[in-house]
């Protein structure tokens, strides 16, 4: 070849890469735009959900009350004056609730438009005045203006869930009593306070006495109960199957069947929780125990794999340094490779512990799906977890619990969000330390 | 010879180092001490099928330097690591033979492989310090092997071994500094120290200055030449002109086989096998 040929050939070489230049970096374009419109579709979902949930939800955390002036008749209260407990508790006190609403309405007559008149006050508003008593008993005797709580119907009027065009009779509040209510609102005495009793209370028939209490306290029963066995059980498997198991047959097919596990159903899970810890061991059902104990089953294989890449990604450099001065195999997986791969066999927990966190299949097998009214003070009480909470409310028919449940559910999303950020958070911080 | 013969010559010699030596080798020179602190006799191993070492005898005297040296893939390492038994981490690795340390079988079922690890300390290629303080990098073997009874006396082996490593003053203001901190001529004088802190009685090293730079490496190449006045050291190289610097004596191994050991001055003006001679000229390796 010529200097000229060999030039030439370079020119039109050089000429067909500039050409094809075009097309490649509008394939780029085109993968990026690609990859960019999923990141924004999924985004997109994700805020639709969101925006779903705290629409309807954040009503929830406002609970609609009616001032009345009570006067707490001893007459009433505690008849024979000794100050005896047990007779003050058993006491009438919806008597003195309904006193003040007939002072305000003195024109109401007739059995029927009495009862639909004391029935903007939730039937619980008795048992808020007798918990004042119990707590004071010095109130016996004098007045006092108490904000009681309002029925859930009168709560969903005063939120604006009513509809005051539709007749009459297809509504659950009738135009006489939002004719009441918008006197007393007219007078200044009904007001939104925020809803403590979401937070304190159990569940309860009546949305406004409902409380996600009782789920949080079960599903804390719960995830301790599940921590506590799944995260030694899990390290302590992780680190024999990676430093101290034989490489043979055994060993691969008890790996294979870990990872199958993973993958298994949640409410297989909880199959195997009725049948061997109710029914054989004779557990108690619906106990954070034995939703503790299947939750682990379900979260042990996540924490086993999550270990296990931690340990596999401790050099080997660090280990033969142990082993070069004398520690035996115990001593350089304790003191050397378990400190180092703790902070992924952390991440892993916290997922897995967020994971068991959203669990609801498994634990309706074992019977926390009870409509449980107490709060429970051990992982020995009947108790139910907050998915399961959600998913009864959504199947109850008063309005109010729709607004209810969405707010559990932002509850439970708080939670979620927080441990997820936790590991990750935990992930960067103990990243590459050597 | 005229210039082609000589090339075929020399081409004819080279071929030779791609064949592997017949099952009944002989080592050439001297493989025996008088007084030796390791003797090995018949060490094969086997990694799965694949014969690694074959057939060595080889004694290792007290208080010397003996470098082994060959071209890569010769078994050096290997050999070097059935010393203190660290070819028992790996599943596949398969030893047999004897080995002994001051007449001790160290591959007897009863012996402890622990204690041995302490008696025979290895420091590696990489510089590998635990991820922990200087000073706890040098207190944890003592500690692990109860060699001190309280903290007084593990400060003073902590002194000691820094010290001995030509470190001391380096860190002695920042004890609790963590150890992969250092630069990696510090990182390698501090798993030497680490490697003496629990008092072995041979110090086996896996070419330690391969990574370090010349500066670095000068340093260590004038620890080793200290530390020989109370212990004994096996130093696997790469480097010839380290080996005549170090040692005292010097293995040659090549394709598995021990070929000549001799006193390095020897090996390296006048070496007798012919295989010898093609690696210290240069002709291949």
């Amino acid at each position: 070849m010529t200097n000229e040929d060999i030039l030439a050939k370079k020119e039109r070489v050089y000429a067909q890469v500039q050409a094809s230049l075009k097309k490649r970096y509008a394939a780029e374009a085109r993968f990026k735009a690609i990859g960019l419109g999923a990141i924004a579709l999924g985004l997109l979902f994700v805020s639709l959900l969101f925006i779903d949930i705290v629409s309807k939800g954040y009503s929830a955390f406002v609970q609609t009350h009616i001032q009345l002036e009570v006067y707490f008749d001893p007459a009433v209260i505690d008849p024979s004056g000794e100050r005896n407990m047990a007779e003050i508790a058993r006491a009438d006190y919806r008597k003195l609730v309904r006193a003040p609403l007939r002072e305000y309405f003195p024109d109401v007559t007739g059995r029927r438009d009495k009862r639909a008149l004391y029935s903007i006050l939730s039937s619980g508003a008795p048992y808020q005045l007798q918990q004042m008593v119990m707590e004071d008993p010095d109130l016996i005797g004098k007045t006092q203006q108490v904000w009681v709580i309002a029925d859930d119907e009168i709560d969903m009027l005063i939120k604006g869930h009513v509809d005051r065009e539709a007749p009459s009779s297809d509504r659950r509040v009738s135009d006489k009593m939002i004719a009441w209510v918008d006197v007393l609102d007219k007078k200044g005495l009904v007001e939104t306070h925020f809803n403590t009793r979401l937070f304190t209370n159990g569940d309860s028939r009546d949305p406004e006495l409902a409380g996600i209490g009782g789920a949080v306290s079960g599903s804390f029963f719960t995830l301790v109960v599940t921590l506590l066995l799944s995260f030694p059980i899990g390290v302590a498997a992780a680190v024999y199957l990676e430093e101290f198991a034989p490489k043979n047959k055994l060993t691969d097919l008890i790996e294979v069947n870990i990872n199958n596990l993973a993958a298994v159903p949640s409410i297989v899970f909880g199959l195997l929780g009725l049948a061997m810890f109710i029914n054989f061991f004779g557990l108690p059902r619906s106990a954070p125990l034995v939703g503790g104990l299947v939750l682990t089953l379900m979260t042990l294989p996540t924490i086993i794999i999550a270990s296990r890449a931690a340990l596999k990604s401790v050099p080997p450099s660090i280990r033969e340094a142990a082993l070069g001065v004398g520690a035996s195999k115990m001593q350089t997986v304790t003191h050397h490779v378990l400190p180092l791969a703790l902070p992924g066999m952390l991440t892993g927990t916290i997922i897995g512990m967020a994971q068991a966190l959203g669990e609801s299949a498994p634990l309706l097998m074992i019977g926390m799906v009870a409509f449980i009214v107490d709060i429970p003070g051990g992982p020995l009480d009947p108790s139910t977890v907050l998915p399961v909470q959600v998913y009864l409310w959504a199947d109850s028919p008063e309005r109010a619990f729709v607004e209810r449940t969405s707010a559990a559910i932002m509850v439970l999303l708080a939670f979620l969000i927080t441990m997820n950020t936790l590991a990750v958070v935990l992930r960067r911080r103990f990243e590459r330390r050597w | 010879m005229d210039q082609d013969s000589a090339a075929t010559g020399a081409v004819a010699q080279g071929a030779d180092h791609r064949k592997e030596l017949g099952a009944g080798f002989e080592t050439v020179g001297q493989v025996r001490v008088a007084e030796p602190r390791m003797t090995t006799s018949g060490v094969n191993v086997f990694y799965g099928d694949k014969h690694a070492i074959k057939n060595v005898d080889l004694d290792i005297g007290q208080n010397e330097v003996i470098s082994m040296i060959g071209p890569s893939g010769c078994g050096k390492s290997t050999y070097l690591r059935c010393l203190n038994r660290m070819n028992d981490t790996i599943d596949a690795c398969r030893v047999t033979g004897e080995i002994k340390l001051d007449g001790q079988d160290i591959y007897d079922k009863k012996l402890d492989v622990v204690p041995l690890r302490a008696r025979v300390g290895m420091v590696f290629q990489k510089p590998n310090p635990f991820p922990k303080s200087i000073y706890d990098n040098i207190a944890y073997g003592p500690r692990i092997h109860g060699l001190a009874a309280n903290r007084a006396e593990l400060d003073e082996i902590v002194e000691t071994s820094l010290q001995k490593a030509g470190l001391w003053e380096e860190v002695k203001d920042r004890m609790e500094a963590p150890g992969t901190g250092l630069s990696g001529g510090q990182q390698q004088r501090l798993c030497i120290a680490r490697t003496i802190a629990v008092s072995p009685e041979v110090i086996l090293m896996d070419e330690p200055c391969s990574a370090l730079d010349p500066i670095a490496t000068a340093k260590i190449e004038e620890l080793i030449d200290e530390l020989r006045e109370n212990f004994t050291i096996a130093i696997v190289t790469h480097s010839m002109q380290q080996a005549a610097r170090v040692s005292q004596r010097t293995a040659y191994f090549h394709l598995g086989n021990l070929v000549e050991v001799g006193a390095t001055t020897d090996i390296f003006t006048n070496p007798s096998h012919k295989l010898t001679e093609d690696y210290i000229t240069g002709r291949f390796g």
